[in-house]
C-alpha cells in the first residue's frame, strides 16, 4: 500500500507550529523559542532542527542550497538535499549561493553577502551559550531574562588570563539586539560579523534541544568582548605575517581550510566555501580570457 | 547617622503552618517545631535597625534562626512575613517587594556576602581573580585591564599576594580562601556586608587575622555589617550591638559590652557564663 | 558655682538578677552625683560599694536598674543615659564619652600607636593625623618609643595601663570616666597622670574617677562622692520580682 506523501514530509500542524515558532523567534531576536521537534527519519544531531525549518518554510518553485562546512558535496549535505528533493516536489536545488532562496547550512555562513530575499537556516547542536556555565535550565532562563551574561564574560576573562587572547574558535557567544546572547551554531569567528545587520533573515534550529531562534534582518549581532580586548576574526597569517591565500583560487579574504598535501606533506590552504572558490576561479578565468 | 537597613517582624516558617505555630514555639517552649502541625519556625518577629558603619552581631546556637534571618535579607530564602527596608543612595528599597531582577541587582552590586564555606561564596572552577571579575562584570564593568587592576588592589587589601590571583581557589589555604571571598564581596564597594560564621573552622591565629581585616575594612570604608556567629569572641571583637537568638526568636538585644557584662536573659547569662 | 553639671546622676541603682541561681545581687544603691566641665568628681567607698558599677551604668555597659543619668550632650540636649537609644549611646561613646578601665582591650595584631589612635580614627580623622596625635600622647605618657610600633600583647601591667590612658585621653572627650587609672603605675608615672588630669581640667573635660590611693583623691578631686555598700538582702528572686 502506498500512502500519499505529505509535501515536506511533516504534517501541516507540525509545519504551522514551526512557522509560528519562527515568527515568535523573529519577534524576540535571539530568544530561544521552544517547539515540539518532530522525529525525522534520520538521527538527531544530523541537522534535524535545520531540516524541520527548511521543510516548513520552503515551497514549490523555490530554490534550495544545502551546505556542510562550506561544501555542497559532503555526505551530510548530499543526504539532506536528496531528502528534501524527495519530499518537496517542485523545489529546485542549486550550489550557487546567489541563486538560492533558502540556504540550509552547517558550520558556515556563505562568503557571498546574502540578500533581503534570501533566508539562511543554520543547524544548531547546542542552542544555549549558558550551558557551559550553568547546569540548571531554570536558572539559565532567569539569566537570559535578565541579560546577565557575566559568567560568560568571566570565561572570556579566564581565556585572556591563560592565553592572552580569547581562544573560542566556534560558537562564539553573540549578543543579539542588545539583549539575548545566542550560540550562533558552530560557525567560525570569521562568520560572526556576517550576522550583524544581515540583510537576510537567519533562523537557527536545534532539533535535539527543541529550540528555534533568529537573527532577524538588520538586527545588531555583537560578539561578547571586553572594551579593551575586542573581538577578532581569524587572521590566517603565515610565518612572515602575510595573509594566506587560497591555493586553488588565490582569494585572500575568505575563510580558509587547512589541508595536508598527501604528496608533499605540506600544509595547503583553500577556501572553505566551495561555491565562493568556484566563483573566484571563474572570474579569474574570465579575466584571463579578456586580458590574457 | 544614616540608617542602612530596617527590619521589622521578619518571620520564616517552613511548610504550611497552623494558627498556633508562633504561639507554641520559641524559647519558652524550648523548641522551634510546632507541636500541633510540625512546622519549623526558623525565625519569628525579628526586628532591628542597622546604621552606616555599624557592625551588628547576631549570636545564637545552630538552629537559633540567626542564619535564616540573614539568608532572607540576602534573598537566599523567602521570608514568610515581615518587612525589610534597605536605604541606599537616597532610595528606600522594600526588599521583600522587589522583583527578582531588582533583588539580583542588589545582591550583585549593593550587598556583599561572605559564607562560612568558601565553596558557597567562590566559584572553584575559576581563578581567584576571575571570581572578583565575575562580580565586577555583573556590575557592567567591561574593561579587562580595569578589572585586573581592581582585582589586584582588592587582593592586596585582603592580604592575598596579587601574584597568585590567577591561581585556582583550591590551591589556597582555608584562611586565604576566606580572604579571596572577602575581596570578592568587596569588589563593588557594597554599603552592606553579611558575614555568616566566617571564621568558624579556621585556626585561631588565622581567625584573629581575618577578624582584624574585617575591622580594618569597617573602619576604612564605613561598611555596615551583619555578623552571624555562635562565637562570643567574634562578637566581642567585632560587634557594636548584638542580637541574641534562640529557637527562632530574638531574646535579647543591646550594646555588645552590655550583653557580655550584664546579660538580662537567663539563656544569655548561661551562654556568657559558660564562655568565660 | 552656678554652672550646670553636664552629668547629673539621681537615684542610680544597679542589681544583677541571676536567673540560673534565682538570686539578686545588689551592686550600687541610690547613688546621686554631679560631674562638671573642667572638674573631677571622685567616687570613694569600700570595696563592694558599687563604684565601678556607677561608671559602667553611665557608659551603659550595665543596664541601670533604677535612677536617672542625665547627660547634657555637646548639642545642648539632655539625654537620660539609662534609657537612651543604643545608637545614640554608640554615637556618644564615639564623640563625647570615654572610659578608661583597668583592662586594655585591643586587636591581636594592632600596633600600640594604632590602638591609641583608634578613637580618633573612629571620629573620622585621617589615619596619619590620628597616629601623630597618638604618638604625642604616648610620649606624654613616657612610653618608650621602641614600644609604639608593636602590639601591647607582651606589655607589663603598667605599660598597658599607660596605653589605655593614652587612648582614653587622646580624643579629648567631654566626659571621661576613669576606673583606677593609676592602679598599676609607679609613683613617677602616677605623677604624670595627675599632670595630665590637671591639663584636661583646664581644657574643660569633665571627669568622674575612682582612685585606689586616697592621697590621689586629695590631689585631683574637686568633689568627692562617698558610696556605702548596699545591704545584702539575699532574698529569693520571686520576692524581688
Amino acid at each position: 500500500m502506498i500512502l500519499a506523501q505529505q509535501f515536506g514530509f511533516l504534517d501541516e500542524y507540525a509545519k504551522k507550529e514551526i512557522r509560528r515558532t519562527s515568527l515568535k523567534a523573529v519577534a524576540i531576536p535571539g530568544y530561544q523559542v521552544p517547539y515540539s521537534s518532530r522525529e525525522m527519519p534520520m538521527g538527531r544531531g544530523f541537522g534535524t532542527g535545520g531540516l524541520q525549518l527548511t521543510l516548513a518554510l520552503i515551497g514549490a518553485g523555490e530554490v534550495l542550497k544545502v551546505i556542510d562546512q562550506g561544501s555542497d558535496d559532503s555526505v551530510n549535505a548530499v543526504n539532506l538535499r536528496s531528502f528534501i528533493e524527495m519530499t518537496c516536489p517542485g523545489v529546485g536545488t542549486t550550489r550557487v549561493t546567489g541563486e538560492a532562496d533558502l540556504i540550509q547550512s552547517r558550520h558556515r555562513i556563505p562568503e557571498k553577502p546574502l540578500r533581503e530575499d534570501q533566508l539562511l537556516v543554520l543547524q544548531v547542536p547546542y542552542p544555549d551559550p549558558l550551558v557551559v556555565v550553568e547546569a540548571s535550565e531554570e536558572k539559565r532562563k532567569q539569566l537570559h531574562g535578565e541579560a546577565d551574561y557575566s559568567r560568560l564574560l568571566v570565561k572570556l576573562y579566564e581565556d585572556i588570563v591563560k592565553f592572552d587572547e580569547i581562544t573560542i574558535s566556534h560558537r562564539y557567544p553573540t549578543r543579539i539586539n542588545d539583549h539575548y546572547v545566542i550560540d550562533p551554531s558552530p560557525i567560525p569567528r570569521w562568520d560572526v560579523p556576517k550576522l550583524h545587520m544581515s540583510k537576510a533573515l537567519v533562523l537557527l534550529g536545534a532539533g535535539r534541544e527543541k529550540k528555534i531562534y533568529a537573527v532577524p534582518p538588520y538586527t545588531k549581532a555583537e560578539p561578547l568582548a571586553f572594551e579593551d580586548k575586542p573581538f577578532r576574526v581569524e587572521a590566517f597569517l603565515d610565518e612572515q605575517g602575510r595573509r594566506r591565500a587560497c591555493a586553488r583560487c588565490g582569494c585572500d579574504n575568505s575563510f580558509l581550510d587547512e589541508y595536508v598535501d598527501s604528496n608533499s606533506g605540506e600544509q595547503v590552504y583553500r577556501c572553505s566555501d566551495a561555491d565562493w572558490c568556484d566563483e573566484q576561479l571563474a572570474r579569474q578565468t574570465a579575466a584571463e580570457v579578456i586580458y590574457g | 547617622m544614616d540608617r542602612v537597613l530596617k527590619v521589622r517582624n521578619l518571620s520564616k516558617r517552613y511548610s504550611k503552618g497552623c494558627p498556633v505555630c508562633y504561639l507554641k514555639t520559641g524559647p519558652d517552649f524550648d523548641s522551634n517545631i510546632c507541636p500541633d502541625c510540625g512546622s519549623v519556625v526558623a525565625a519569628h518577629d525579628v526586628s532591628f535597625d542597622l546604621y552606616a558603619g555599624e557592625i551588628l552581631g547576631i549570636m545564637g546556637e545552630s538552629g537559633s534562626g540567626k542564619s535564616t534571618a540573614v539568608k532572607c535579607l540576602y534573598f537566599d530564602q523567602e521570608p514568610t512575613g515581615g518587612t525589610a527596608t534597605f536605604y541606599d543612595q537616597g532610595e528606600a528599597f522594600k526588599l521583600f517587594e522587589l522583583n527578582k531582577a531588582e533583588q539580583r541587582r542588589l545582591v550583585n552590586q549593593r550587598f556583599g556576602m561572605v559564607y562560612q564555606n568558601p565553596h558557597q561564596g567562590l566559584n572553584f572552577e575559576i581563578s581567584a581573580g576571575g571570581n572578583i571579575a565575575e562580580r565586577l562584570l555583573m556590575s557592567d564593568v567591561d574593561n579587562y585591564d580595569r578589572i585586573r587592576q581592581r582585582a589586584v588592589s582588592l587582593l592586596t587589601r585582603t592580604e592575598v599576594l596579587p601574584e597568585r590571583m590567577d591561581e585556582m581557589p583550591k590551591n589556597f589555604s582555608g584562611g586565604m580562601q576566606q580572604r579571596v571571598q572577602i575581596a570578592k564581596s568587596l569588589a563593588t564597594n557594597p554599603p552592606l556586608l553579611f558575614l555568616d560564621e566566617v571564621t568558624t573552622g579556621l585556626d585561631l591565629s588565622v581567625q584573629a587575622a581575618i577578624l582584624d581585616l574585617i575591622l580594618e575594612i569597617q573602619q576604612q570604608s564605613h561598611t555596615a555589617m551583619i555578623v552571624v556567629t555562635h562565637d562570643l569572641g567574634v562578637i566581642r571583637l567585632l560587634a557594636d550591638r548584638t542580637l541574641v537568638m534562640k529557637y527562632g526568636r530574638v531574646i535579647e538585644t543591646g550594646l555588645t559590652d552590655q550583653i557580655l557584662e550584664d546579660p538580662q536573659h537567663a539563656y544569655t547569662q548561661r551562654l556568657v557564663a559558660s564562655a568565660l | 558655682m552656678t554652672e550646670q553639671a553636664i552629668l547629673r546622676v539621681e537615684g542610680y541603682c544597679k542589681q544583677f538578677v541571676l536567673h540560673e541561681q534565682l538570686k539578686v545581687i545588689p551592686s550600687s544603691h541610690n547613688v546621686d552625683l554631679e560631674v562638671f566641665s573642667g572638674s573631677l568628681t571622685a567616687l570613694v567607698g569600700p570595696t563592694g560599694a558599687g563604684k565601678s558599677s556607677v561608671l559602667k551604668g553611665i557608659y551603659r555597659t550595665y543596664l541601670p536598674s533604677a535612677g536617672c543619668l542625665n547627660y547634657t550632650a555637646a548639642d545642648g540636649r539632655d539625654i537620660d543615659l539609662a534609657k537612651a537609644d543604643e545608637h545614640r549611646i554608640l554615637q556618644l561613646r564615639r564623640d563625647e564619652i570615654a572610659f578608661v578601665t583597668q583592662f586594655l582591650r585591643f586587636l591581636p595584631r594592632q600596633a600600640t600607636e594604632d590602638v591609641v589612635a583608634q578613637p580618633l580614627v573612629q571620629r573620622g580623622r585621617p589615619l596619619e593625623e590620628a597616629r601623630a596625635l597618638a604618638r604625642d600622647m604616648l610620649a606624654a605618657m613616657n612610653m618608650p618609643r621602641r614600644l609604639w610600633g608593636i602590639s601591647p600583647a607582651t606589655f607589663s601591667g603598667g605599660e598597658r595601663q599607660r596605653v589605655n590612658l593614652a587612648r582614653g585621653l587622646v580624643a579629648k572627650p567631654r566626659l571621661l570616666l576613669l576606673d583606677e587609672p593609676t592602679a598599676s603605675l609607679d609613683l613617677k608615672t602616677s605623677d604624670l597622670v595627675v599632670g595630665l588630669i590637671e591639663k584636661l581640667k583646664q581644657e574643660g573635660v569633665a571627669m568622674l574617677a575612682i582612685f585606689h590611693q586616697p592621697e590621689l583623691v586629695k590631689r585631683v578631686a574637686d568633689r568627692v562622692v562617698e558610696l556605702k555598700p548596699p545591704i545584702m538582702t539575699d532574698s529569693p528572686l520571686e520576692e524581688i520580682a
